[in-house]
């Protein structure tokens, strides 16, 4: 009996070790739900309870099942944290897009989509929920799920971990869904693209201290004696998240068993810390990790290396010296010492030099294989994505100087600027990749409809195209007008009177990012019949030999 | 050190420091011998197939 147990218990060390994290949690939900002062943190300590719960029995469900389970054979890739990867991205994005799309229309007309006696549709929470559903559940996922598939390729060998890369997927959407409601329920810390409450920030640090560490035993074991290009970027991107977000959210808890808290920086301190945190933010989630996208999906979907290795080289080390430096930019005239934000302008304004760099080795790539712009949609997706890279960091260090910065600075400007980045470069590069993804882990030939990928690439692109130019026309003229003085010395304009006549703007802006949603929509369908394997549109014509004519007698 | 040092070295010393790691960086990735590295490096997604394929190449 005694033996028969030890038998059957062959136990993964992974999937205890992650069990008893999964206990920790456990514990501390019930402490916290038992001893709660506020609403917020009694529904965040039982979501945490819950969670580590189910986690537990599906641990103990897995280790039930015995030899019907994988057992991360060493001989296979990790392929299922992938798979899972990418429904959590597209579930993500739509979800995302769709807020943002609520959110426009609030902006646009205000008396329609305003509801006093539901607080957390009020405009102030949903903003939050949309930056960070975007930026980090859909861009997140996408960086999690391409950076497992990646680094397993290019140094062939399997994730390393065993089931920490399944702890690492799974503890992302925790922190996601603790984040997401406790904006709707108004516990945040009010730091932007890092609202999320103590406890949160301790959670995603352990999640991330995880990631960092599957990443890095998987590039340790690797059979190549190189570490690819985009393994660096990914490598970046994680090493300095988990810096940025340590440091931005070092804080006091008012209670342990309350959801408030009080950080340790105020002032101009607390400003300059949170713009390092912010723009870095935008500097490695937002790039380097997409660049990694950019250097692995492109040479490979173009079957072609990447331009020139020895540009992506000085592209990685000028990128990531010098983004660490940009976020001053963000505090031109405010208390922040002049020789500080210039020293902010003058590092945004060397970024032009990687940016391009970088740009121009993606866009090279495709020499010799041009015809696959016309051809293969996916590849249009990826390229232009890189097109729009270029733009927005044309445009980023433009508005970086302190003259520029004058007129753009709390303008939609600023909008349009960041959406070009996040639905042009960060969007279509995931599209792309997701694109690719789908089509390889779930080994099909052939996407389901290629002709479909071309309906979500024209309607995303106009979507954008509204998007932008309609925030580059309202960003300047308010800016304008804001500045406007009369012959007496006075403003010319009310305050109220820049927002009405910005009206036209937003109704296109909405209208964008309406169409920019409808493209994901589509692609979701492709992708779902994609992964079932249903016959692709563009073969169905060619059908078994048709019966042949014959002629009349 | 007084404010007057501390910005003094942290402008000359930065300045001095970055422009020498670039130039390392600059050289490690010029360096002919290195060429041949660079090469491999830049075929390995080329190696793998897309589908079909759940082994890594021995």
């Amino acid at each position: 009996m005694a033996a028969e147990s030890l038998r059957t218990a062959r136990l993964d060390p992974s999937s205890a070790a992650v069990g008893i994290v999964l206990l920790v949690v456990l514990v501390l939900g019930f402490a916290g739900a038992a001893n709660a002062t506020d609403v917020g943190f009694a529904a965040h300590s039982w979501m945490f309870l819950i969670a580590a719960a189910a986690g537990l029995a599906a641990l103990l469900g897995w280790h039930e099942a015995g030899d019907k389970t994988p057992t991360f054979d060493k001989a296979f890739y990790e392929e299922g944290v992938v798979k899972a990867g990418i429904v959590a991205t597209m579930f993500w994005g739509v979800a995302g897009f769709l807020v943002g799309l609520i959110i426009a229309l609030q902006l646009t007309w205000p008396n329609i989509f305003y509801f006093p006696e539901l607080p957390w549709t009020n405009f102030g929470r949903l903003r939050p929920l949309h930056t960070s559903a975007v930026i980090f559940a859909f861009g997140g996922n996408a960086l999690i799920a391409t950076s497992f598939y990646v680094v397993q390729r290019t140094c062939r060998t399997r994730l390393a971990g065993g089931m920490w890369a399944w702890f690492v997927f799974w503890g992302y959407q925790l922190f996601i869904a603790v984040a997401a409601t406790g904006y709707l329920m108004g516990v945040t810390q009010g730091k932007e693209y890092a609202e999320p409450e103590w406890y949160a920030d301790l959670w995603l640090t352990v999640v991330w201290v995880a990631y960092l560490a599957v990443f890095l035993a998987t590039i340790l074991r690797r059979k190549e004696p190189h570490i690819y290009v985009a393994n660096w970027f990914y490598l970046a991107f994680i090493v300095t998240i988990a810096m940025l977000h340590i440091v931005n959210n070092i804080s006091l808890p008012a209670s342990l068993a309350g959801g408030k808290s009080y950080s340790v920086f105020s002032g101009v301190q607390s400003a300059l810390i949170q713009w390092w945190y912010g723009h870095n933010a935008v500097g490695f989630f937002l790039t380097a990790g997409f660049l990694a996208m950019m250097y692995y999906f492109i040479p490979k979907r173009v079957e072609r290396p990447v331009w020139s290795y020895r540009l992506s080289i000085v592209h990685f080390w000028s990128l990531i010296f010098i983004y660490i430096w940009a976020g001053p930019h963000h505090l031109h005239y405010t208390a922040l010492p002049q020789w500080a934000q210039t020293l902010g302008m003058t590092f945004s304004i060397m970024l032009w030099m990687p940016s391009w760099g970088g740009m121009i080795n993606g866009l090279m790539t495709l020499s010799g294989a041009w015809d696959k712009l016309r051809t293969d949609p996916v590849v249009r997706m990826l390229v232009v994505s890189v097109a729009f890279y270029g733009m927005a960091t044309f445009e980023g260090p433009l508005m970086s100087v302190r003259e520029v910065n004058a007129l753009s600075h709390y303008t939609d400007w600023g909008i349009g600027h960041v959406h070009s980045g996040a639905l042009g470069w960060v969007g279509f590069v995931t599209f792309g990749s997701m694109y690719c993804l789908t089509q390889w882990v779930w080994k099909r030939p052939k996407l389901y409809s290629n002709s479909l990928v071309e309906w979500h690439f024209w309607i995303a692109t106009l979507g954008i195209v509204l998007y932008i130019a309609s925030m580059w026309v309202s960003g300047i003229m308010e800016g304008l007008m804001w500045r406007a003085y009369n012959d007496f010395g006075f403003l010319e304009y009310s305050f109220v009177e820049t927002v009405s006549a910005k009206h036209i703007s937003y109704i296109i802006r909405a209208l964008g990012g309406g169409l920019f949603l409808l493209g994901a929509l589509i692609m979701i369908y492709n992708l779902v019949r994609t992964a079932r394997g249903d016959v692709p549109v563009e073969d169905r014509n060619r059908a078994p030999a048709a019966p042949t004519l014959q002629h009349a007698e | 050190m007084d404010y007057e040092g501390w910005s003094s070295f942290a402008q000359t010393g930065g300045t001095t420091y970055f422009v020498a790691i670039f130039l390392v960086v600059l050289v490690y990735a010029l360096w002919p011998r290195n060429g041949a590295r660079f090469r491999r490096a830049a075929e390995l997604p080329m190696k793998e197939k897309e589908h079909g394929d759940d082994r890594p190449l021995a």
